[in-house]
C-alpha cells in the first residue's frame, strides 16, 4: 500500500487533485481511497488531502500519519513543525518551487514551478493560481507508476471548464519537473 | 460498472436508482453533498422526482410524512443536530407506518460545536421506531439504501441507513454501480395498500382512545419482531441479483479467536484491517461487525461466542451515565437470552477522533493482559 499526502492552501485545488489522482490510479487498475483532511475548507488556510493506493481493497480508514510521498502545493508549509513528522524520513516530495529549498534533508525531492506553469496556461490569477493540474503532471513523471495518458484522460473528464488549458498544464509540468542532485 | 466516488455520491446514486418520487432535505455538514447532488439531478431532469426545498429538517420530515401518506417513495438525508430537530416526527413516521428511508451521516452532537464523526446522533434515536443500519464502505451504502426501500415498504417501518461523516461520506473509493434495469427488477414501484386518496377519503393517525392506542404500538413491535426475517430475505435476494451479500452480523477471523472485537461503521473497517494483520503475526483475534442496531442482531453474535474468548465492543458513541450504546444493548440482549458473558466496553473516536490500528492493538493487549476494566468504560485514546 502506498500513502500520499497533499499539502496545500484552500483554493489551490489540493482536494480535487487527490480525487483526480485517485481516479487516474483506478484507471491503471489500482484500488484507491482518497479523502480530505476532514475540515472546513477556507480560502488560504492550510489544507491536507490524502490518497491510499493498493492492489487490494483498502480497509484501513484512519488518517495517514507517515506518508511515503507528498505533493506540496504551498512550499511555506515545509516550515510548519508538523510537516516532517507527517512523512516517512525518506519520503518522496514534489515541491511547487522554482528553486531548491533548504531543510529537506533525507527526503527524495523533486521541484516543479507549478505556479508559473498555471499562470502561463491561464489557470487562475496571480493572486490565486490554480496549480493542481501542473502538480499532477509533474507527479506522474516522478512517481514512476502512473501513465500520463491515464492522468490526462481523468483531467479531461473532471475539468469541464478550461479543459485544454488544464491538459496543457499537465503536459508542460510532466516534461519540466526537475530533481537537484 | 466500477467507478470511483464518495460515500455521499454513492447515496445519491442509490436514491436515483431506487426511483424515489419525493425528496426533501435541508443542508447540514457532512450530509450536504447528498442533498446538493439530488437537488441538481432532480433539477436537470436526470431524475424524475420532486425535490422539495424546506427551511429546516423538521419541515423536511413533515414534507415526507405528507408525501409518503399518498403512497409514493420518499427519501431524506441529514446529520446530527438536523436529526435531533426531526425527532418528534421520527416517532410520527414510525407510528403512522410510513416507509420513509433516510440516510444519516453520523456526526457528533454539540456542544461543544463540532462537525466531525460519531454515532451519538443516530443511536440516541433508537427508541423512535426506525430500523437502523450501519455501513463500512461506499459500496455497502449504495446497496443498503436500495435494500432499505424494499425492507421499509414490506414492513411499513421507516429505515435509517447510517454512515460515518468524513470517514465514509467524503472518502472516494471504488464501487460497482448497478444498471437501472437490474435495480428495477429487484425493487419494483411501491404499492401502498392504504394511502391518502381524494377518491377514497380516509383518516390516518387521528386521536386514538386508550382502548385502542396500545394495539397500534403492539403492531409496531410485532413488525420489529419479524423484521430480521424480512431483512435477511431481502439481502439474500440482493445477493442473487447483484452478487454481493450482507448479514446482520458479519464475522471475520472468528475461528479459534481468543479475542473477539465488536464494531460498526468505518471503525469496523480499520478493525478488520488490523485483525487481518494480527492474524498474520499469529494472534488469535476476530471481528464481529454489527450492521444493525435496530433490530439488534443478537443471534448473529450468539452464534460466534465461544467459551473463554474475551469479548469487547468498540463504541463510537456515548450515552452519558451509561456508556456505549452498542455495549449496553448487547449486554441486555445476552441477558435476555440467558447468556452470562462478560462484555468489555471501549468508547473512542468521539467527535472525529481517529481510531487507529495502534488503538485497536492496544485494546487487544489490554484484553489479553487482563488490564482492561471488566465493568466500567475503557476509553480509547483519551488524554487526561
Amino acid at each position: 500500500m502506498k500513502e500520499i499526502t497533499f499539502f496545500g492552501r484552500g483554493g489551490q485545488g489540493a482536494v480535487v487533485a487527490s480525487e483526480i489522482l485517485a481516479e487516474a490510479y483506478f484507471r491503471q487498475g489500482f484500488q484507491v481511497q482518497s479523502f480530505p483532511s476532514f475540515g472546513v475548507e477556507r480560502r488560504g488556510a492550510p489544507v491536507m488531502a490524502f490518497l491510499r493506493i493498493d492492489k487490494e481493497f483498502i480497509y484501513l480508514r484512519s488518517m495517514i500519519y507517515q506518508a511515503q510521498a507528498a505533493l506540496v502545493f504551498a512550499p511555506d508549509i515545509v516550515n510548519s513543525p508538523t510537516f516532517r513528522p507527517s512523512l516517512k524520513p525518506d519520503a518522496m516530495l514534489l515541491m511547487n518551487a522554482p528553486d531548491k529549498l533548504e531543510n529537506l534533508n533525507g527526503f527524495d525531492v523533486s521541484y516543479i514551478d507549478a505556479t508559473s506553469i498555471a499562470l502561463e496556461c491561464g489557470l487562475g490569477s496571480t493572486a490565486q493560481p490554480l496549480v493542481n493540474t501542473a502538480m499532477l503532471g509533474a507527479f506522474a513523471k516522478v512517481a514512476g507508476d502512473l501513465e500520463l495518458d491515464h492522468l490526462l484522460a481523468v483531467v479531461e473528464s473532471k475539468a469541464p471548464q478550461k479543459t485544454e488549458k488544464n491538459m496543457a498544464a499537465v503536459e508542460k509540468a510532466f516534461s519540466s519537473v526537475v530533481r537537484f542532485e | 460498472m466500477n467507478r470511483v466516488m464518495s460515500g455521499n455520491e454513492a447515496v445519491s446514486q442509490a436514491v436515483k436508482l431506487s426511483r424515489v418520487q419525493v425528496i426533501s432535505a435541508y443542508p447540514i455538514t457532512p450530509q450536504t453533498s447528498i442533498s446538493e447532488k439530488l437537488s441538481e439531478i432532480c433539477g436537470s431532469g436526470e431524475m424524475d422526482a420532486k425535490f422539495v426545498k424546506v427551511e429546516s429538517e423538521h419541515s423536511a420530515m413533515a414534507t415526507l410524512i405528507g408525501a409518503s401518506s399518498t403512497g409514493v417513495r420518499t427519501f431524506t438525508a441529514t446529520s446530527s443536530q438536523g436529526l435531533a430537530l426531526m425527532q418528534e416526527l421520527l416517532f410520527w413516521v414510525s407510528g403512522a407506518r410510513l416507509p420513509v428511508v433516510m440516510v444519516n451521516v453520523n456526526r457528533a452532537m454539540a456542544a461543544p460545536w463540532t462537525i466531525w464523526c460519531d454515532q451519538t446522533d443516530s443511536v440516541s434515536q433508537r427508541d423512535t421506531g426506525w430500523l437502523q443500519f450501519y455501513c463500512w464502505s461506499n459500496q455497502e451504502i449504495l446497496d443498503s439504501v436500495i435494500c432499505a426501500f424494499r425492507i421499509a415498504e414490506e414492513l411499513l417501518i421507516p429505515c435509517m441507513v447510517c454512515h460515518d461523516g468524513f470517514f465514509i461520506s467524503h472518502t472516494h473509493e471504488v464501487l460497482d454501480i448497478p444498471e437501472q434495469n437490474q435495480v428495477d427488477a429487484f425493487l419494483p414501484p411501491r404499492k401502498a395498500e392504504y394511502k391518502l386518496d381524494t377518491a377514497n377519503p380516509r383518516t390516518f393517525s387521528g386521536g386514538t382512545m386508550p382502548s385502542m392506542f396500545m394495539e397500534f404500538r403492539y403492531k409496531v413491535q410485532a413488525a420489529f419482531e419479524r423484521a430480521q426475517g424480512v431483512i435477511d430475505q431481502t439481502y439474500e435476494q440482493f445477493e442473487q441479483a447483484f452478487g454481493r451479500g450482507y448479514h446482520a452480523v458479519e464475522a471475520y477471523y472468528t475461528d479459534g479467536a481468543e479475542i473477539l472485537l465488536i464494531a460498526s461503521g468505518s471503525a469496523a473497517s480499520t478493525v478488520y484491517h488490523t485483525v487481518r494483520q494480527m492474524r498474520e503475526s499469529g494472534r488469535k483475534v476476530g471481528l464481529l461487525r454489527m450492521r444493525q442496531l435496530r433490530p439488534l442482531p443478537v443471534e448473529g453474535v450468539l452464534k460466534h461466542l465461544t467459551d473463554g474468548a474475551a469479548l469487547a465492543v468498540i463504541d463510537r458513541n456515548l450515552s452519558p451515565g451509561t456508556g456505549g450504546v452498542f455495549t449496553q444493548e448487547l449486554r441486555a440482549a445476552l441477558h435476555r437470552n440467558g447468556v452470562d458473558y462478560r462484555v468489555h466496553e471501549f468508547v473512542g473516536g468521539l467527535g472525529g477522533r481517529d481510531i487507529t490500528a495502534a488503538d485497536i492493538e492496544k485494546i487487544c493487549d489490554d484484553l489479553e493482559n487482563k488490564t482492561a476494566d471488566p465493568a466500567g468504560i475503557n476509553w480509547v485514546g483519551l488524554n487526561r
